[in-house]
């Protein structure tokens, strides 16, 4: 046995071919970024917005509607408006409940390979596109700390996992409409819509397809995580437009159910 | 067909320049053509290496239009009207032209700890099928180095070299990592020596694979994903106390059976 050796030495420094030039790239590689940072800044402007405003997120007996945005859920601060509190409640917190809510699928999303990609890329230009130089002098990648906590991203979809199911029981209860019973609106179907592509998103996420079965040597030897990883392969090709998606559809939903909740709009009655 | 001109980097280790060559096209020519016919009538001493010329033996990887592409698989109509640009991979040193010493990759190539297979069984190895579409995907690998070229971790920052596999690199361990008959546990030496963590999963290396291999879904994102196990997880630690297993140290792992 022998410790590797590599015979052929790295030599660093050598002069390179091509001109001292960010990039030589003709076509349009600026409007991905561009249109990353839109979106991204939008969200975050607008989310930032909805969390303090901490009225308008539950929609409850006066219009008939048994609907929360998903922002605000679960609901377990003190201050929750009727109807829309969880189980137990943190009565010590009178702040937005948001503010105790976000950071988990916040963390989710910042830590979510997919998202990784978009910002290293649109934000911090390391690099901005494809064959176009990075933006910093120096790098080390997520070997340091702050980046090295990306490794987390676990956990995250752990505690995901967790508020999907929540959201579900949320989009069921949609269902019910205090004082008439139960039935479906329009809010209902965003609702459901809301919490399905949520699944999606995390279903389809690279840790959930490593825990699935990508961890193992031989799928043989483990047949049903084998079928596992079969199911999540085709879906984690798609997460970039589950991201995407969902993240837009969380926006709209508590767009939707503020403006019902504040009687901007009317929430149509389907059956 | 219209004329094309050709803007093409010549020089080597003391300096160069682009210069132009306006030259006829034909319909259906790659650039590796064009380069071709510019070597038989203008400029006979440019450099360029090229084999196959079918996209499978990964030689004449350049940059065309700034760019990492193989110059046999870039049709000259595909690209944009106007000058055609077309330098040497940026990440390695320059020979001549637009060939370039690409010795980074024999080296870091011969650092990966190889297959460590446990002893023959009566009957010999078995392989399923399963097991081996897995790593399939990543034995498509033509090693034209245009992913360690697009990425930036080396592209960018020459002093990387000394501690980053890069993409092409992370494929093969993560073939080896995945390969039902290895024995060897790499996770502490790819994190320590082979320097996982440089990379921060921007994709380029995907996007200019002329093979099309997944290389950040499917070999890197896994990879990183069995670091966490090793050394992030505390269920997984959980796990490895209880059943008495110990992760290979990279001293360990990098020890090479004999041949």
């Amino acid at each position: 046995m022998a410790a590797v050796e590599s015979s052929t030495k790295v030599v660093l420094g050598g002069t390179r071919g091509g001109p001292e030039v960010a990039t030589l790239r003709q076509d349009r590689w600026w409007v991905q970024p561009v249109v990353t940072v839109s979106i991204l800044t939008a969200f975050v402007i607008y989310s930032t917005w909805a969390a303090f405003q901490n009225r308008y997120y539950f929609v409850g007996a006066i219009f008939h509607r048994n609907l929360i945005s998903p922002l605000y859920s679960p609901c377990i601060a003190g201050v929750c408006l009727p109807g829309s509190k969880a189980g137990f409640a943190l009565n010590w917190w009178h702040l937005s409940p948001a503010l105790l809510i976000l950071i988990f699928p916040l963390g989710f999303r910042l830590t979510c390979y997919y998202y990784r990609r978009s910002y290293y890329r649109a934000f911090w230009w390391s690099p901005p596109a494809c064959a176009v130089s990075d933006a910093h002098p120096s790098y080390s990648g997520e070997t340091r700390f702050p980046l090295i906590m990306q490794n987390l991203h676990r956990y995250f979809f752990y505690a995901g996992l967790v508020f999907n199911v929540l959201l579900t029981v949320d989009a069921v209860e949609a269902f019910r409409e205090p004082g008439l019973g139960w039935g479906a609106s329009v809010g209902t179907i965003v609702l459901c819509v809301n919490a399905v592509l949520l699944w999606m998103y995390s279903i389809s996420c690279h840790a959930c397809r490593h825990l699935c079965g990508g961890h193992v040597k031989s799928f043989k030897a483990h047949p049903w995580r084998y079928r596992f990883w079969k199911f999540v392969t085709p879906l984690n090709a798609k997460h970039m437009n589950f991201a995407w998606a969902s993240l837009v559809f969380v926006a709209f939903t508590d767009v939707y159910v503020r403006l019902v909740a504040s009687g901007a709009i009317t929430d149509y009655k389907l059956f | 067909m219209a004329d094309v001109t050709m803007r093409i980097w010549r020089g080597d280790a003391s300096g160069g320049d682009f210069e132009n060559y306006t030259i006829s096209q034909n319909e259906g020519e790659v650039v590796l053509d064009v380069i071709h016919r510019i070597q038989a009538t203008e400029a006979p001493d440019l450099a360029c290496r090229w084999n196959c010329k079918a996209g499978k033996c990964g030689s004449c990887s350049a940059e065309i239009n700034g760019k990492p592409r193989l110059m046999c698989m870039t049709r000259m109509d595909d690209l944009p009207e106007g000058p055609v640009t077309v330098t040497p991979m940026k990440t390695f040193p320059i020979i001549r032209d637009l060939v370039t010493d690409v010795s980074f990759n024999y080296a870091m190539a011969e650092k990966i700890p190889a297959l460590m297979p446990p002893p023959m069984p009566e009957g010999g190895y078995r392989m399923f099928q399963q097991d081996v579409e897995r790593g399939q995907e990543f034995r498509k690998c033509i090693e034209c180095f245009m992913c360690q070229d697009v990425c930036h971790v080396i592209r960018d920052h020459e002093d990387n070299k000394q501690h980053y596999a890069g993409p092409r690199f992370f494929i093969r361990l993560a073939e080896l990592e995945m390969h039902p008959l290895d024995t060897n546990d790499r996770r502490e030496y790819i994190k320590e020596e082979m320097g996982l963590g440089y990379c921060n999963i921007t994709k380029c290396c995907s996007e200019v694979c002329p093979e099309h291999i997944h290389i950040t879904d499917n070999a890197i994102i896994p990879l990183k994903e069995r670091l966490v196990d090793a050394d992030y997880d505390p269920v997984a630690w959980l796990g490895r106390k209880i059943r008495r297993r110990t992760k290979r140290s990279a001293t360990d792992a990098a020890v090479q059976p004999a041949p």
